[in-house]
């Protein structure tokens, strides 16, 4: 591994180590550029990962605090956990399930295809799905996704014989266990899926994608990657000429680091990473960093999220295997006629005992809650994913009444269920009954949204500097030599799983930066 | 993770010999009755047995189990139990699992804030009973529920809320009441265990549920 001294200021500064910047860390390496990335979390490994829910929380889940506001129902009922993300090398793709979709063509032009919707900030993307088939082929492949690259699909378990069943039988046409970055053989040195469960608990056995096994040591190689875990960053500084200059940040042991930079890439999800930039604030960018058009920290998607339990006579086990072991993508298409803008996709979804107690009805008790549990071996569920509205008052701001352990300001999450939300959740929970009714359940569940996994939108790209925070790079419009390399940058959610689109975004980002440094540009 | 369960295991004989009079064995994992014994000086300690044959039974070593209390006293321990049963109403789950939420409130209870919102819940909950919160012979359960359904936004009842939701459903004697089968990556996962057992709907066709390659 590389050691890169702190006042070397040829290097790329990378914050964050998972799909984004994980990803785009070694994208850079193999290209024999010098990156240092800086990890809030710690070190882990498939070896540590622990099966078990609330220790495994403990040892991956970002837990620093944070508040929330807004009518949404996370708000009331983890009011101090917005977002079930990952502070960890690798991030959250050490707790991500693996569902690997292209976003469709008409989505990255969400405004023109869904129109103006009232209260909704749409806009299009400043790329195209065209742009994007080459870079999605080589996630694809980097991630050995199932069903391309002549990958086979994953077998089905329980959940997925359910939920594949009760499709066919309310007349869905594309029911399968779906596009899936985890092995259904062995491949690029990780073994096959053991269909252990506990997907969103760290794979213990490699089988699923994550870039603290595959991209950090494959950039590590390259003797051109320096990973600082532990270093939890607190500002970039500007220098003279309005760039990025260096970031400081707080080392393992408690010490205050400056890190020069010639490049800064913040890859922090979007919650830190606008957080980040608001922080970072100075006489010259007093709103924070790159927020001249006032954008940073809005239009705050997080998907419009649901789920559907469903108890049948007989056993399920729907905790072992995969936890999204198959997926419905016929209601992810354009279809206004439904009452709403945009799609969703159905998934299957499993809980451990312990978080099926914590999630099913959050606050519930009574005998109508201990139903559910009574029955948790005789259950199936899915998950809801659909396109929420970006709305510039759904936002990321500081909240400077509450401070972190380093003494700074932590991230409020506002977000107001948009009126098309609504309708689409209600139209997805409805089609989860039929489908669960179909197959013969005796009962079903309407669980509400879980805190976020997928956070999204707060840096987006835009073809105008007015409007957004980026350009269709990834670069700032106010800073060149400062990129946005996560989730943040999505300019609409889509309704697809994120994570393919930000490895595919980091890979051709890197090629952007890599040429823009040859150019003496950046 | 070896199977065990993970409160204090209390050898039958070792009641008896202490206190000279048999345990009152739990007849039905449905009975709320909570045998006790003041087992060591100045603590206090729930106890009960395990009723035989049961899959919980089955991991233990002992069909006997205490927990032993360091911050509340006996009527407030009976009382969390009591409301747990409550709250969290499952009939055939036995008392030594609901046993863990108290012994994990008794735990918080370090503080005097925390230790005075017990005594006010409690105090509030044998009002709206007349006394009788812990006469588990006195009030039907109907009776019990509206009491705390009236009360539910009391710190105490919170506090026991919230505690239940961990406590009751995160130890392997609720693993195996409930059907789950936890730590699973020691066994090799479920691909030869039954990940696609289900037999009471046809299988799905390759093309959308391919074979294990």
């Amino acid at each position: 591994m590389a050691k890169f001294d702190y006042n070397d200021d040829s290097v790329v500064v990378i914050v964050g180590s998972g799909a984004g910047g994980g990803t785009l860390a070694n994208e850079l390496c193999q290209k024999g550029v010098k990156v240092v990335v800086l990890e809030a979390g710690k070190r882990q490994s498939s070896a540590t990962f622990i099966n078990d829910e609330w220790k495994s929380f403990g040892q991956l889940a970002w837990t620093d605090k944070r508040t929330t506001s807004g009518n949404w129902r996370v708000a009331k009922d983890f009011p101090e956990l917005p977002a079930w993300i990952c502070k960890t090398v690798g991030g959250t793709t050490t707790h991500w399930a693996g569902a690997s979709l292209r976003i469709h063509e008409h989505e990255f032009k969400a405004r023109t295809t869904y129109g103006s919707i009232d209260q909704a900030n749409l806009l299009d993307w400043p790329i195209t799905l065209a742009d994007l088939q080459p870079y999605y082929a080589r996630a694809e492949d980097k991630m050995g996704v199932t069903r391309t690259n002549n990958i086979p699909g994953l077998p089905g378990n329980n959940n997925f014989k359910i939920m594949y069943d009760g499709a066919t039988k309310v007349g869905y046409k594309n029911c399968s266990t779906g596009h899936m970055a985890i092995n259904s053989r062995p491949r690029a040195g990780r073994g096959r899926c053991m269909q252990l469960g506990f997907c969103f608990q760290g794979c213990k056995s490699g089988a699923k994608w994550s870039t603290l096994y595959t991209e950090i040591p494959a950039g590590e190689a390259t003797g051109k990657l320096e990973l600082r875990p532990e270093s939890h960053v607190m500002r970039i500084e500007t220098n003279a000429a309005g760039k990025a200059s260096s970031v400081v940040y707080m080392d393992a042991d408690g010490k205050q680091q400056r890190q020069r930079a010639r490049v800064v890439c913040v890859a922090g999800n979007s919650i830190e990473t606008p957080r980040l930039l608001l922080l970072s604030e100075s006489s010259k960018h007093p709103d924070g960093l790159a927020n001249s058009s006032g954008q940073v920290g809005r239009n705050y998607m997080r998907h419009t999220t649901g789920s559907v339990f469903g108890v049948f006579k007989e056993p399920v086990h729907f905790y072992r295997g995969t936890v999204m072991a198959g997926i419905i993508t016929d209601e992810a298409e354009f279809n206004p006629k439904r009452g709403f803008a945009g799609g969703y996709e159905m998934e299957t979804i499993s809980l451990g005992l312990p978080f099926a107690a914590a999630f099913f009805d959050p606050g519930a008790w009574g005998s109508d809650f201990t139903y559910y549990m009574d029955n948790y071996a005789n259950t199936a569920g899915m998950w809801i994913v659909g396109e929420d509205m970006p709305r510039e008052t759904n936002r990321v701001t500081l909240n400077h009444d509450v401070k972190d352990q380093v003494g700074l300001p932590v991230a409020n999450v506002h977000y107001d269920d948009h009126p098309n939300d609504i309708a689409m959740r209600d139209h997805a929970f409805k089609q989860g009954e039929a489908i669960y009714a179909a197959a013969g359940a005796v009962k079903t569940l309407r669980t509400p949204p879980y805190p976020s996994t997928h956070n999204l939108g707060t840096c987006r790209m835009s073809a105008k500097a007015s409007d957004g925070v980026c350009n269709k790079h990834g670069q700032t419009f106010d800073v060149p030599n400062l990129f946005i390399s996560d989730g943040s940058q999505f300019t609409t959610s889509a309704a697809e799983n994120p994570t393919l689109t930000i490895v595919t975004l980091a890979i051709r980002q890197s090629d952007y930066i890599a040429d823009q440094m040859k150019r003496r540009n950046i | 993770m070896p199977k065990a369960i993970p409160i204090a295991i209390v050898v039958a004989e070792t009641f008896t010999g202490s206190t000279g009079d048999a345990i009152p064995a739990v007849s039905s994992a449905s009975s709320a009755r909570v045998s006790r014994r003041h087992f060591l000086q100045g603590s206090v300690v729930l106890t009960g047995l395990l009723v035989a044959g049961t899959p919980i039974a089955l991991l233990a070593p002992s069909r006997a189990w205490a927990v032993e209390l360091s911050h509340i006293d006996q009527n407030q321990a009976d009382a969390i139990m009591v409301l747990a049963r409550t709250l969290y109403p499952h009939k055939t789950l036995p008392d030594a699992v609901y046993a863990l939420a108290v012994k994990d409130v008794d735990a918080k209870a370090t503080d005097p804030k925390t230790i005075d919102v017990i005594k006010t819940g409690v105090a509030k909950l044998n009002d709206a009973a007349s006394g009788k919160w812990n006469d588990t012979a006195s009030l039907s359960d109907a009776q019990r529920t509206a009491i705390v359904e009236a009360n539910q936004t009391d710190p105490f009842v919170l506090l026991v809320r919230g505690q239940c939701v961990t406590s009751l459903y995160n130890n392997e004697m609720a693993f195996a009441h409930f059907g789950y089968e936890g730590e699973a990556f020691s066994k090799g996962g479920y691909v030869y265990r039954g990940f696609n057992d289900l037999t009471w709907l046809p299988n799905p066709p390759a093309d959308a549920s391919p074979p294990v390659a």
